[in-house]
């Protein structure tokens, strides 16, 4: 016998939550327990008196499993909204990464000149590493992560997705 | 704004929330809550033997009475018994507001004695749960978890509270009107939707009824208006088995229970209906069979509470999201207001009649009195015995739950207690216990099987404190049978541990605990077994030697489609493919 599994397409969901001990747990424990993706998950407080956070979930299923992960979520006592950025039309994504290059000479030199054209900034630098920062969509960080393997790559770190409707309509 | 101690506000709250009964076990942890309980003047509190069991007592005090049943329990070992109840109360949608205490917040994190994370073990079997860090919070947060556990889908609420928080004194303070800030469940159903749904039924040729908990979970009202409604439409009406009650047995638009122990009219039924009017159900496992086969032909029309409800398992046609009872009246003034008349069903009503006449609730036995009983006939017997007396029946879990759902029968809601999404073994005595304490002058009667019953027969030290006239009626066929039923269905009859091997004797375990016990053999002995039982004041004990090898039909094998029902024994296989072993 063979277990099925389905493939689906890929989502970004914005939840705003309270920003309460253990909300995070509760919903990364919603996902593992109804075995629903996470490919990326970022959190923080957005509001001025620290009451919200914003979550972005960047998760992926079939049409039918999306909208029942958007209900398990909003059905949760501390979710004031959930939003499938997919749904409303256009988003901006964006994610950070700093990735940690070490080498000399010639790899060192294709490194600096492959960060410019990625438009990645220098934020440290020693005889023999440097460390860029680049922003973009989590494609862009991929691309550049893989160039940087050929050129001395030793550590990333990277901030997951956060991501927001374009327009002037809040959530 | 009262300055008190934290467990002086937790009572305080409780009295001002309506609270008369909790049901609970002390513990070094909320030895506070206890000092303000002792001799408290309104609260009743009932005394447990195992937290396990005041969980669902609980269940049982707030399925027969509508109100959430109330738990207090220690921390650590204290909470993680009564895990399995709040688990119980979330599957089958019960309002529960359970408080543990917990070590000193300066003890937390720390592997103090008795030290559990409540919270974390908690999280994903409660409809929501609070650690109190600060006195203050204790009356808002109270007032909320009732709130919570009541409103919208109902469900478990737990509140772990430190010792030093009940020890402290703080300003306790009540919500002026819960207007939560998040948690905002939609009761009214939508017009438009209710609209498409009224025409949907009027075009329908062979509609059907599918109702669930969510219809008795509504209110009496809710049931008064799904018969309204039914006698309107003149459809056929099935209930899953946590529905039972909603609409009377005795009425000939009810088809019996639906799914893997169901009626075969009500699977036929369900199979070659055009419309299923869905109404609180969530379209659970044991009642679809296998999905693809489930109802091919049918729109079908879902009202519930719960959005995630919708198109969890079998996509629908029209949702309708909001509390049944209020959709139950909406959808009956819309056919009203367009001046729908019922439709001529008679040809539905025709093939209904001849799946009907299949009489697959029947069961071979010998009549003579030195016969052995079947089980069936034990509960039929029972129901007969009691008709008139409007018992509350509880149920543990297995062959004798099926059996009670097929040949006990209900007339109102809220009598039949059961558990039915998450199957607990030893929920049906403490279940009777609770519905017993709501209800002291009612018959209050659990139809056990041996194997469950010894899940949480310590009860019956409880039972005897209280002087509860508990009735336990035990279909003893010395087998786990449901799953030795399993067994020869599926793995060739190897009887893998489903032996109820060293049983007690139930009639001396009676007289341990100051019960009466009583013991029926043959079929001769039933009715004035059973009669003896009704008769004699006090908790009874009553252990009734039925069949050992009878087996629970008609059935859907898993995996299969409603019109591939078993019927009859000799329907039986014995062995089972891999993707059908699999299911559960």
């Amino acid at each position: 016998m063979k277990i099925r599994t389905e493939a689906g397409e890929r989502h970004v969901l914005a939840v705003t939550v309270d920003n309460e001990a253990g909300i995070l747990a509760k919903i990364t424990g919603l996902f593992s327990a109804r075995g629903y993706n996470i490919e990326s998950l970022t959190v923080a407080d957005i509001s001025a008196d620290h009451a919200l956070s914003r979550i972005t979930i960047v998760t992926s299923g079939p049409p039918a499993v999306i909208d029942q992960i958007i209900a398990q979520l909003d059905r949760l006592v501390p979710v004031h909204s959930v939003t499938d950025l997919a749904d409303g039309g256009a988003h901006v994504e964006r994610e950070i990464a700093l990735v940690k290059v070490a080498g000399s000479g010639d790899k060192r030199i294709e490194a600096l000149r492959m960060a410019d054209v990625f438009r990645a900034k220098v934020v440290d630098t020693t005889l023999s590493s440097f460390i860029f920062e680049i922003t973009g969509t989590s494609d862009k960080v991929d691309r550049f992560i893989a160039l940087m393997r050929e050129c001395g790559l030793v550590e990333v770190g990277r901030t997951g997705v956060v991501a927001i409707a374009r327009g002037s309509e809040a959530l | 704004m009262t300055e008190m101690s934290g467990a002086d506000m937790v009572v305080q709250a409780l009295v001002d929330l309506g609270v008369d009964t909790v049901f609970g076990y002390p513990g070094g942890a909320v030895l506070p809550i206890y000092d303000t309980l002792f001799k408290h003047p309104t609260i009743k509190h009932i005394l447990v033997r195992h937290e396990q069991a005041a969980t669902h007592a609980a269940e049982g005090y707030a399925r027969s009475t509508g109100k959430p049943g109330v738990v207090l329990v220690t921390s650590g070992p204290g909470a993680t018994n009564a895990v399995t109840g709040i688990t119980d109360a979330l599957l089958d949608s019960i309002p529960m507001v359970v408080l543990t205490g917990q070590v000193p917040t300066t003890l937390i994190g720390t592997d103090a004695f008795q030290e559990c994370d409540t919270v974390g073990i908690t999280r994903h079997c409660t409809k929501h749960n609070y650690l109190v860090m600060d006195p203050d919070r204790l009356g808002p947060i109270l007032h909320e978890a009732f709130y919570i556990a009541t409103h919208g889908r109902p469900g478990p609420v737990v509140i772990d509270i430190p010792k030093n928080v009940q020890v402290a004194t703080g300003t306790y303070s009540i919500p002026n009107r819960i207007d939560h800030k998040s948690y905002r469940p939609q009761v009214d159903p939508d017009a438009d939707a209710i609209a498409a749904a009224v025409a949907m039924i009027a075009a329908s040729e062979r509609p059907i009824f599918y109702t669930g908990g969510g219809v008795i979970n509504a209110g009496p009202d809710a049931s008064a208006a799904l018969r309204q409604l039914v006698a309107l439409t003149g459809a056929p009406v099935t209930s899953t088995l946590m529905g039972l009650g909603a609409f009377p047995a005795d009425d000939d638009k009810w088809l019996g229970m639906l799914g893997m122990h169901g009626t075969y009219e009500a699977n036929m039924a369900m199979n070659r209906a055009d419309l299923i009017i869905a109404v609180g159900a969530r379209f659970d496992d044991r009642v679809t069979g296998r999905l693809d086969a489930f109802s091919p032909n049918s729109k079908k029309i879902h009202i519930d509470i719960d959005r995630s409800s919708i198109n969890k398992i079998v996509p629908v046609d029209l949702a309708v999201v909001g509390d049944a009872g209020r959709a139950l009246d909406a959808l009956i003034a819309a056919w009203a207001d367009k001046g729908h008349k019922a439709r001529d069903l008679g040809e539905w009503w025709r093939r209904i009649d001849g799946w009907r006449a299949t009489r697959c609730l029947d069961f071979p036995e010998k009549k003579e009195d030195g016969a052995e009983i079947m089980p069936q006939r034990a509960v039929k017997a029972l129901f007969d015995a009691t008709r008139g007396m409007d018992p509350i029946i509880t149920t543990e879990v297995g062959q004798h739950q099926m059996w009670a759902a097929q040949h006990f029968h209900f007339d109102s809601p809220n009598r039949w207690l059961t558990s039915g999404g998450l199957g607990t073994m030893g929920y049906g005595f403490p279940a009777a216990v609770g519905a017993q304490i709501a209800h002291p002058d009612r018959l209050v009667i659990c139809i056990a099987g041996e194997a469950s019953l010894q899940m949480n027969i310590q009860e019956m030290g409880t039972v005897a404190q209280y002087r509860l006239p508990v009735k336990i009626f035990i279909l003893n066929n010395q087998w786990m049978g449901m799953v030795r039923q399993w067994q020869e269905l599926t793995y060739e009859s190897r009887y893998s541990n489903s032996y109820s091997d060293s049983l007690p004797d139930f009639v001396k375990l009676a007289d341990a605990y100051g019960w009466t016990g009583l013991r029926i053999d043959t079929l001769g002995e039933l009715a004035d077994g059973i009669q003896t039982m009704i008769n004699t004041p006090g908790p009874v004990i009553v252990d009734c030697r039925v069949a050992q090898l009878a087996n629970c039909f008609p059935m859907i094998p898993s995996g299969a489609a409603h019109t591939d029902m078993i019927l009859q024994p000799n329907d039986i296989v014995g062995t089972m493919d891999d993707e059908a072993k699999a299911l559960v």
